[in-house]
C-alpha cells in the first residue's frame, strides 16, 4: 500500500522589522542581465530556541544553501570561514565581521516550537554593506515531517527578495522511475520534491506508464498507463493515489494528456486508424471537442498560460515541427524553421516562451523559442535530451537525459534558460518524463 | 529466401491438412501430453514445427517486418512476409492477432507512440487486403518502449522499427 505523506499545513507572518526602513538598493541581482559571478552570502546554522528543534536547527540552514547554491547565482561562504557566531536570533548583527569575509548577504534564522507540536522558523535577510535588513522577518509554522518545506520557504523568500523574481523552491515534481534494463524497462510513477527529497511512489511496476502533468494546482496528475491493455489517458489524485481512466473508450489509444491553465479542460492525442489528432475533454461534462483533423502526427500539445492558444508538434510537413493554433482549432501557424525536427512544445509559465525538444544531425537539444518561434537558443545537447518542463517561475527547465548504448539510463537533469548551471537530479533509479508542479 | 519461404508454405498447406484439432492450446498441458492419444508423425502440436502453431508462425513465416527511419510503409519484403501471415492467418481462423508497432530510440517519446501505430495500423491494413477478416485483429502502439535490440547503432535501431504480429487464442478483448 502506497503511504502518503501528512497533509503539512505552513503558516505565514511577517516580524517587525529590525531596521527602520527596509532597502533593496544594492543587493539585487538581475537574472535577466545574465550572471556571471554568483552573489557570495553567508548562512550560520539557524539558532535552536527548544531542545526539540535542537535536530533541525542546523538541517535547515543547510537546505536553505543547498536551494540558493543550487540556482548558480548565489555563492556560499562555507561556516568554517565565519568570524562571528550567532547565538540568538534577536541579538544585533555583527556586520563588520560579515563583511570582512564578503558576505553581501546573510541570513540568520531560528528553529523553536508553538507548544503543540509543531515548528516555527523564523529568519532574517541581511544586506551586510548596507548594514540593514533585506525586506521584512518571517516566520513559518508546520508539523516536524515538513521541516524541509519550511527551509525551501525560507530559501523562497531570499530569492525572491534578492532576484525579485518569483521563487520555485517549495515545489514538486512528477516523474516516471525507471529500473531494469533498457529491454527490460519497468516503470512507475513517482513525485518528489524540487530537489529529490521526500520521494513516493505513485503507481506500481505492473503496467507501463508514461509522461505524467501536474495539474496548475498539483493536486492532480494526468498521465498515460496501459493498464486497459491499450495506452489511455489516466487522471490520478495526488492526495488518495487513486486514479481512473479519464476519457471514454473511443479511439486506438488516448496518449500526451495536459491540463488547460484552468484545471477544467484537458488537452490530449487520441489515434483513430493510423491517424493521430489532438481532441480536448472537459474534465466535468466529458465533452469531447477534435482541434486538428490532419491526416499527419499531431501530438504534444500544451496550452499558453491565459489558455487562448495551444502549441503543438504535427508532422505535417513531413518533419515534426512546431505549430501554434487557438484553443479551440482551426488554423495553426508554424513557428519552428531550424534544422532538424522539434517536439514536445511546452509554454512557459510566464507566456514569453516555448521550450522544446530538437533532434538534428544525430543530436538531440533542448532549446527554448519565442513564442512566435524567433530567437531560438539551445541551452544543451547530447545523445538524447527530452520533453523539458518548466519551473513554476519560467526560469529554469527539467529534462530527462538519457545516455547512450546497452547500458544506457535515464536521468534528470535542470538547466537555467541562460544554458548555465545544468546539473543533475538527484533520484534514487533511473529517471524520465519530469512535469514541475506549481509552488506551494 | 523467396524459395525457402514457398517451401515452407507449402510444408505448412501439407499438414495442415492433417490437422483437425481446433483446440490448439486446448487441453495440451504441454510436449508430455502431445502423443498421448497415439502417433503423430513425430510433430509435436504446438511446437515449432506444428505449421499451425504459433512458435512455427513466429519462426518459419516470421512475425515480424522492419521500417525505414520515420516511415510506414511496407517494403516488398515487409510485404512477402505479410503475405505469408495473411495465408496462415486465413488457414488457421480460431486465432486472433494483436500487432505491435514499435519505433527505436532515436525519437521523442509521444511522436514514436504514434509512429509506433502508425506502423502496426499499416500491417493491419495490409493483412486485411490480402483477406483476414478485419475482427480478429487489432493493434497496440508501444512507441520507443519495448526495444528488443539494445545497442545505440544502426544495426539495432533497425531491429527496433518494427511490427510484430502476435497470435493469440480467443477472442480480442478490449
Amino acid at each position: 500500500m502506497i503511504r502518503i505523506v501528512s497533509m503539512l499545513f505552513v503558516l505565514m507572518a511577517a516580524l517587525s522589522p529590525l531596521s527602520a526602513f527596509a532597502q533593496t538598493g544594492p543587493l539585487r541581482i538581475e537574472i535577466t542581465e545574465g550572471v556571471v559571478e554568483p552573489m557570495p552570502y553567508a548562512v550560520p546554522d539557524f539558532v535552536a530556541e527548544t531542545a526539540d528543534a535542537q535536530q533541525y536547527a542546523a538541517q535547515i540552514a543547510r537546505v536553505v544553501a543547498e536551494d540558493l547554491t543550487g540556482t548558480g547565482l548565489f555563492r556560499e561562504i562555507p561556516q568554517d570561514a565565519h568570524i562571528a557566531r550567532v547565538s540568538s536570533f534577536a541579538a544585533p548583527v555583527s556586520f563588520p565581521d560579515w563583511k570582512a569575509i564578503n558576505a553581501q548577504a546573510l541570513i540568520t534564522g531560528s528553529v523553536g516550537s508553538d507548544g503543540n507540536g509543531r515548528l516555527v522558523v523564523k529568519f532574517r535577510v541581511w544586506d551586510v554593506f548596507a548594514q540593514a535588513e533585506l525586506g521584512q522577518g518571517m516566520q513559518f509554522v508546520s508539523t516536524p515531517d515538513g521541516w524541509r518545506r519550511l527551509a525551501h520557504k525560507v530559501a523562497d523568500q531570499v530569492y525572491a527578495r534578492i532576484t525579485g523574481e518569483t521563487p520555485y523552491f517549495d515545489s514538486r515534481v512528477v516523474f516516471v522511475s525507471e529500473t531494469g534494463p533498457k529491454d527490460q524497462r519497468q516503470k512507475q510513477l513517482a513525485i518528489m520534491d524540487y530537489d529529490g527529497a521526500n520521494l513516493q511512489y505513485l503507481t506500481g511496476t505492473a503496467s507501463l506508464v508514461l509522461a505524467p502533468r501536474f495539474s496548475p494546482d498539483g493536486s492532480r496528475v494526468l498521465y498515460t498507463s496501459y493498464e486497459s491493455g491499450q495506452p489511455r489517458v489516466h487522471v490520478l489524485s495526488v492526495g488518495t493515489v487513486e486514479s481512473r481512466i479519464l476519457q471514454a473508450n473511443t479511439g486506438v489509444m488516448s496518449f500526451a494528456p495536459r491540463f488547460s491553465p484552468d484545471g477544467q479542460t484537458v488537452v490530449y492525442s487520441m489515434t483513430q486508424g493510423s491517424n493521430t489528432d489532438i481532441f480536448a475533454m472537459n474534465i466535468a461534462t466529458g465533452a469531447i471537442s477534435q482541434l486538428t483533423s490532419a491526416p499527419s502526427i499531431e501530438t504534444a500539445p500544451s496550452y499558453s498560460p491565459d489558455g487562448s492558444r495551444i502549441v503543438f508538434e504535427s508532422d505535417r510537413s513531413g518533419t515534426q515541427q512546431l505549430y501554434v493554433m487557438p484553443a479551440s482549432g482551426g488554423e495553426a501557424v508554424r513557428i519552428s524553421f531550424g534544422q532538424g525536427r522539434y517536439g514536445t512544445p511546452v509554454w512557459s509559465p510566464r507566456g514569453d516562451m516555448i521550450a522544446f525538444t530538437k533532434q538534428n544531425a544525430g543530436r538531440f537539444h533542448i532549446g527554448v523559442m519565442r513564442t512566435d518561434g524567433s530567437e531560438e537558443r539551445l541551452l544543451t545537447a547530447s545523445f538524447l535530451d527530452e520533453g523539458p518542463s518548466w519551473a513554476p517561475n519560467g526560469r529554469v527547465l527539467m529534462f530527462a537525459r538519457e545516455t547512450q548504448g546497452a547500458q544506457g539510463a535515464s536521468a534528470l537533469y535542470s538547466v537555467d534558460i541562460s544554458g548555465r548551471n545544468l546539473k543533475r537530479v538527484r533520484t534514487p533509479a533511473g529517471a524520465s518524463d519530469p512535469s514541475w508542479g506549481p509552488l506551494q | 529466401m523467396n524459395h525457402l519461404s514457398k517451401a515452407i508454405l507449402l510444408v505448412a498447406g501439407l499438414a495442415l491438412a492433417a490437422c483437425t484439432n481446433p483446440n490448439r492450446f486446448g487441453d495440451d498441458g504441454g510436449a508430455g501430453g502431445a502423443g498421448a492419444g497415439g502417433v503423430s508423425g513425430g510433430v509435436i502440436p504446438g511446437s515449432p514445427n506444428d505449421p499451425s502453431s504459433p512458435a512455427y508462425f513466429a519462426q518459419a513465416i516470421g512475425d515480424r517486418v522492419f521500417f525505414a527511419v520515420d516511415q510506414s510503409t511496407l517494403s516488398p519484403e515487409a510485404q512477402a512476409v505479410l503475405n505469408g501471415q495473411a495465408q496462415w492467418l486465413m488457414r488457421n481462423s480460431d486465432y486472433m492477432a494483436v500487432i505491435e508497432g514499435h519505433a527505436d530510440e532515436q525519437g521523442t517519446r509521444e511522436y514514436n507512440l504514434a509512429l509506433g501505430a502508425r506502423r502496426a495500423n499499416a500491417v493491419m491494413e495490409y493483412l486485411i487486403s490480402r483477406g483476414v477478416s478485419s475482427s480478429r485483429l487489432k493493434f497496440i502502439s508501444y512507441g520507443k518502449e519495448r526495444p528488443v535490440e539494445i545497442c545505440s547503432e544502426e544495426a539495432c535501431y533497425s531491429r527496433n522499427r518494427r511490427a510484430v504480429t502476435v497470435i493469440a487464442a480467443g477472442s480480442l478483448t478490449g
